[in-house]
Protein backbone atom coordinates (compact mmCIF):
# COMPACT_ATOMS: atom_id res chain seq x y z
CA UNK A 1 0.00 0.00 0.00
CA UNK A 2 1.38 3.37 -0.44
CA UNK A 3 0.85 6.67 0.91
CA UNK A 4 1.16 10.15 0.11
CA UNK A 5 0.67 13.38 1.62
CA UNK A 6 -0.85 16.64 -0.07
CA UNK A 7 -0.95 20.01 1.61
CA UNK A 8 -0.88 24.00 0.20
CA UNK A 9 2.76 23.94 1.30
CA UNK A 10 5.72 24.47 -1.02
CA UNK A 11 8.17 21.89 -2.18
CA UNK A 12 10.73 23.37 -0.05
CA UNK A 13 8.80 23.17 3.20
CA UNK A 14 7.85 19.68 1.98
CA UNK A 15 11.74 18.89 1.42
CA UNK A 16 12.19 20.10 4.60
CA UNK A 17 9.85 18.48 6.45
CA UNK A 18 10.42 15.19 4.57
CA UNK A 19 14.43 15.65 5.49
CA UNK A 20 13.65 16.40 9.31
CA UNK A 21 10.89 13.16 9.61
CA UNK A 22 13.16 11.15 7.36
CA UNK A 23 9.57 10.07 5.56
CA UNK A 24 9.67 7.89 2.48
CA UNK A 25 6.83 8.65 1.27
CA UNK A 26 6.50 11.42 -1.09
CA UNK A 27 4.71 15.12 0.05
CA UNK A 28 3.39 16.77 -2.77
CA UNK A 29 3.23 20.54 -2.82
CA UNK A 30 -0.67 21.86 -3.94
CA UNK A 31 0.63 25.36 -3.33
CA UNK A 32 -2.45 26.65 -5.48
CA UNK A 33 -4.56 24.77 -3.57
CA UNK A 34 -6.32 23.35 -6.85
CA UNK A 35 -6.64 19.86 -6.05
CA UNK A 36 -7.41 20.68 -2.63
CA UNK A 37 -10.70 22.49 -4.16
CA UNK A 38 -11.35 19.94 -6.69
CA UNK A 39 -11.60 16.90 -4.32
CA UNK A 40 -13.47 19.60 -2.05
CA UNK A 41 -11.57 19.80 1.11
CA UNK A 42 -10.43 23.43 1.08
CA UNK A 43 -10.85 25.02 4.33
CA UNK A 44 -11.29 28.66 3.57
CA UNK A 45 -9.08 30.99 5.65
CA UNK A 46 -7.98 28.18 8.82
CA UNK A 47 -3.73 28.60 7.41
CA UNK A 48 -2.17 30.25 10.13
CA UNK A 49 -1.78 33.30 8.04
CA UNK A 50 -5.60 32.95 7.16
CA UNK A 51 -4.64 31.51 4.07
CA UNK A 52 -6.83 28.57 2.54
CA UNK A 53 -5.35 25.56 3.25
CA UNK A 54 -7.06 21.50 3.25
CA UNK A 55 -8.82 20.48 6.05
CA UNK A 56 -7.78 16.73 7.29
CA UNK A 57 -9.11 14.02 4.84
CA UNK A 58 -8.35 10.65 3.83
CA UNK A 59 -9.08 9.02 0.97
CA UNK A 60 -8.06 5.17 -0.16
CA UNK A 61 -7.94 4.45 -3.98
CA UNK A 62 -7.78 1.10 -5.73
CA UNK A 63 -5.43 0.02 -8.10
CA UNK A 64 -8.14 1.41 -10.71
CA UNK A 65 -8.31 4.88 -9.11
CA UNK A 66 -11.62 4.40 -7.07
CA UNK A 67 -12.47 5.85 -3.86
CA UNK A 68 -12.94 2.48 -1.52
CA UNK A 69 -12.93 4.81 1.86
CA UNK A 70 -13.08 8.01 2.67
CA UNK A 71 -12.67 9.70 6.27
CA UNK A 72 -13.83 13.21 7.08
CA UNK A 73 -13.21 14.08 10.57
CA UNK A 74 -15.71 16.23 12.26
CA UNK A 75 -12.87 18.01 14.09
CA UNK A 76 -9.53 18.92 12.87
CA UNK A 77 -7.85 17.91 16.14
CA UNK A 78 -9.15 14.32 15.89
CA UNK A 79 -7.36 12.27 12.84
CA UNK A 80 -7.76 9.11 11.28
CA UNK A 81 -5.03 7.02 14.02
CA UNK A 82 -3.00 4.33 11.71
CA UNK A 83 -4.27 1.50 12.80
CA UNK A 84 -7.65 2.52 12.85
CA UNK A 85 -7.30 3.30 9.00
CA UNK A 86 -5.44 0.01 8.74
CA UNK A 87 -8.31 -1.36 9.89
CA UNK A 88 -10.65 0.13 7.85
CA UNK A 89 -8.68 -0.06 5.08
CA UNK A 90 -8.66 -3.85 5.71
CA UNK A 91 -12.19 -4.96 5.95
CA UNK A 92 -12.36 -2.43 2.46
CA UNK A 93 -10.25 -4.92 1.11
CA UNK A 94 -11.22 -8.59 2.75
CA UNK A 95 -14.89 -6.88 1.02
CA UNK A 96 -16.98 -6.34 4.34
CA UNK A 97 -17.54 -3.04 4.70
CA UNK A 98 -19.09 -1.39 8.13
CA UNK B 1 -1.68 41.47 63.32
CA UNK B 2 -0.28 40.48 59.57
CA UNK B 3 -2.20 38.13 57.73
CA UNK B 4 -1.09 34.99 55.73
CA UNK B 5 -0.09 34.20 52.12
CA UNK B 6 -3.56 33.04 50.53
CA UNK B 7 -1.05 29.99 47.95
CA UNK B 8 -3.89 28.32 46.42
CA UNK B 9 -5.23 31.67 45.16
CA UNK B 10 -1.48 31.75 43.07
CA UNK B 11 -1.10 28.45 42.57
CA UNK B 12 -4.76 28.16 41.20
CA UNK B 13 -4.12 30.67 38.84
CA UNK B 14 -0.47 29.07 37.70
CA UNK B 15 -2.59 25.83 36.83
CA UNK B 16 -4.87 27.26 34.79
CA UNK B 17 -2.57 29.09 32.71
CA UNK B 18 -0.90 26.18 32.56
CA UNK B 19 -4.45 24.28 31.28
CA UNK B 20 -3.74 26.63 28.24
CA UNK B 21 -0.61 27.18 27.35
CA UNK B 22 0.26 22.99 27.83
CA UNK B 23 -2.47 22.08 24.90
CA UNK B 24 0.68 22.80 22.27
CA UNK B 25 2.18 20.02 24.21
CA UNK B 26 -0.41 17.63 24.79
CA UNK B 27 -1.89 18.14 21.20
CA UNK B 28 1.52 16.10 20.11
CA UNK B 29 -0.69 13.03 21.13
CA UNK B 30 -3.67 11.42 19.94
CA UNK B 31 -4.94 9.94 23.32
CA UNK B 32 -4.64 14.01 24.54
CA UNK B 33 -5.75 15.75 21.64
CA UNK B 34 -8.36 13.48 20.73
CA UNK B 35 -10.49 15.00 23.64
CA UNK B 36 -8.51 17.66 25.90
CA UNK B 37 -9.06 15.89 29.00
CA UNK B 38 -5.20 16.72 29.96
CA UNK B 39 -5.97 20.40 29.94
CA UNK B 40 -9.61 20.48 31.19
CA UNK B 41 -7.80 18.22 34.22
CA UNK B 42 -5.53 21.11 34.92
CA UNK B 43 -8.36 23.71 34.13
CA UNK B 44 -10.67 21.88 37.36
CA UNK B 45 -7.48 21.41 39.34
CA UNK B 46 -7.05 25.36 39.08
CA UNK B 47 -10.30 26.40 39.80
CA UNK B 48 -10.51 24.18 42.73
CA UNK B 49 -7.35 25.99 44.06
CA UNK B 50 -8.70 28.96 43.29
CA UNK B 51 -12.18 28.54 45.04
CA UNK B 52 -9.76 27.29 48.36
CA UNK B 53 -8.48 30.34 48.08
CA UNK B 54 -11.50 32.86 47.59
CA UNK B 55 -13.03 30.57 50.28
CA UNK B 56 -10.51 31.61 52.89
CA UNK B 57 -9.77 35.28 51.44
CA UNK B 58 -13.47 35.70 52.11
CA UNK B 59 -14.51 33.57 54.83
CA UNK B 60 -11.48 34.08 57.59
CA UNK B 61 -10.55 37.64 56.27
CA UNK B 62 -8.88 38.15 58.91
CA UNK B 63 -5.66 35.44 58.85
CA UNK B 64 -6.00 35.66 54.85
CA UNK B 65 -5.63 38.44 51.80
CA UNK B 66 -6.38 37.84 48.91
CA UNK B 67 -10.05 39.36 47.97
CA UNK B 68 -9.57 41.59 45.28
CA UNK B 69 -6.18 39.78 43.62
CA UNK B 70 -8.15 36.59 43.97
CA UNK B 71 -11.22 38.20 42.37
CA UNK B 72 -9.01 39.45 39.63
CA UNK B 73 -7.05 36.52 39.20
CA UNK B 74 -9.96 34.29 39.20
CA UNK B 75 -11.79 36.44 36.67
CA UNK B 76 -8.19 35.91 34.53
CA UNK B 77 -8.24 32.10 34.62
CA UNK B 78 -12.25 32.12 33.58
CA UNK B 79 -11.71 34.13 30.82
CA UNK B 80 -8.78 32.28 29.77
CA UNK B 81 -10.81 29.14 29.99
CA UNK B 82 -13.70 30.39 28.22
CA UNK B 83 -11.46 31.55 25.28
CA UNK B 84 -9.99 27.59 25.26
CA UNK B 85 -13.28 25.81 25.70
CA UNK B 86 -14.50 28.59 22.68
CA UNK B 87 -11.67 27.43 20.51
CA UNK B 88 -11.53 23.76 21.46
CA UNK B 89 -15.38 22.99 21.22
CA UNK B 90 -16.64 25.52 18.76
CA UNK B 91 -13.99 26.36 16.49
CA UNK B 92 -12.06 23.28 15.62
CA UNK B 93 -15.21 21.75 14.73
CA UNK B 94 -15.69 24.59 12.02
CA UNK B 95 -15.19 22.02 9.39
CA UNK B 96 -16.13 22.53 5.70
CA UNK B 97 -18.97 19.90 4.73
CA UNK B 98 -16.99 18.96 1.63
CA UNK B 99 -20.41 18.01 0.08
CA UNK B 100 -18.59 17.13 -3.51
CA UNK B 101 -15.45 15.13 -2.06
CA UNK B 102 -15.36 11.99 -3.80
CA UNK B 103 -17.36 9.24 -2.67
CA UNK B 104 -16.81 5.58 -2.12
CA UNK B 105 -17.07 3.83 -5.51
CA UNK B 106 -16.40 7.14 -7.24
CA UNK B 107 -13.47 7.67 -9.26
CA UNK B 108 -10.55 10.04 -7.36
CA UNK B 109 -9.97 13.09 -9.32
CA UNK B 110 -6.82 13.09 -11.44
CA UNK B 111 -4.47 15.20 -10.97
CA UNK B 112 -0.25 15.82 -11.30
CA UNK B 113 1.49 17.79 -8.36
CA UNK B 114 5.39 18.70 -7.36
CA UNK B 115 6.78 16.10 -4.76
CA UNK B 116 9.50 17.16 -2.47
CA UNK B 117 12.12 16.61 -5.26
CA UNK B 118 10.12 18.77 -7.13
CA UNK B 119 9.33 15.50 -9.62
CA UNK B 120 5.92 16.10 -11.12
CA UNK B 121 4.11 13.35 -10.21
CA UNK B 122 0.39 12.09 -11.56
CA UNK B 123 -2.10 10.20 -9.61
CA UNK B 124 -2.31 7.17 -11.95
CA UNK B 125 1.37 6.61 -11.10
CA UNK B 126 0.47 6.56 -7.89
CA UNK B 127 -1.60 3.61 -7.51
CA UNK B 128 -0.77 0.29 -6.25
CA UNK B 129 -2.21 -2.92 -6.72
CA UNK B 130 -2.42 -3.17 -2.85
CA UNK B 131 -4.39 0.57 -3.28
CA UNK B 132 -2.98 4.27 -2.23
CA UNK B 133 -4.34 6.29 0.84
CA UNK B 134 -4.01 10.29 -0.19
CA UNK B 135 -4.01 12.04 2.60
CA UNK B 136 -4.76 15.75 2.89
CA UNK B 137 -3.65 17.40 5.65
CA UNK B 138 -3.26 20.80 7.43
CA UNK B 139 0.19 21.56 6.33
CA UNK B 140 3.12 22.16 8.57
CA UNK B 141 3.85 25.37 10.63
Amino acid sequence: MKVVGISVDSVEVNHGHTQKMHFTFPLLSDADASVVRRYDVLHRGFGPKGNDIARPAEFYVDANGMVQWVNLTENIAVRARPEQALAAIDSVKSGHRD
Amino acid sequence: MKRNWNWPIFAGFVVAVGGLFSYEFFAQFPITRDFPWANLLLFASGAALLLVGLFRAFGRPQLYRGKIFGLILTAIALFLFGFFAYEIFYVLKQVPLSAQAPRIGEKAPEFSLPDQNSKQVALAELLSPNGTVLIFYRGHW
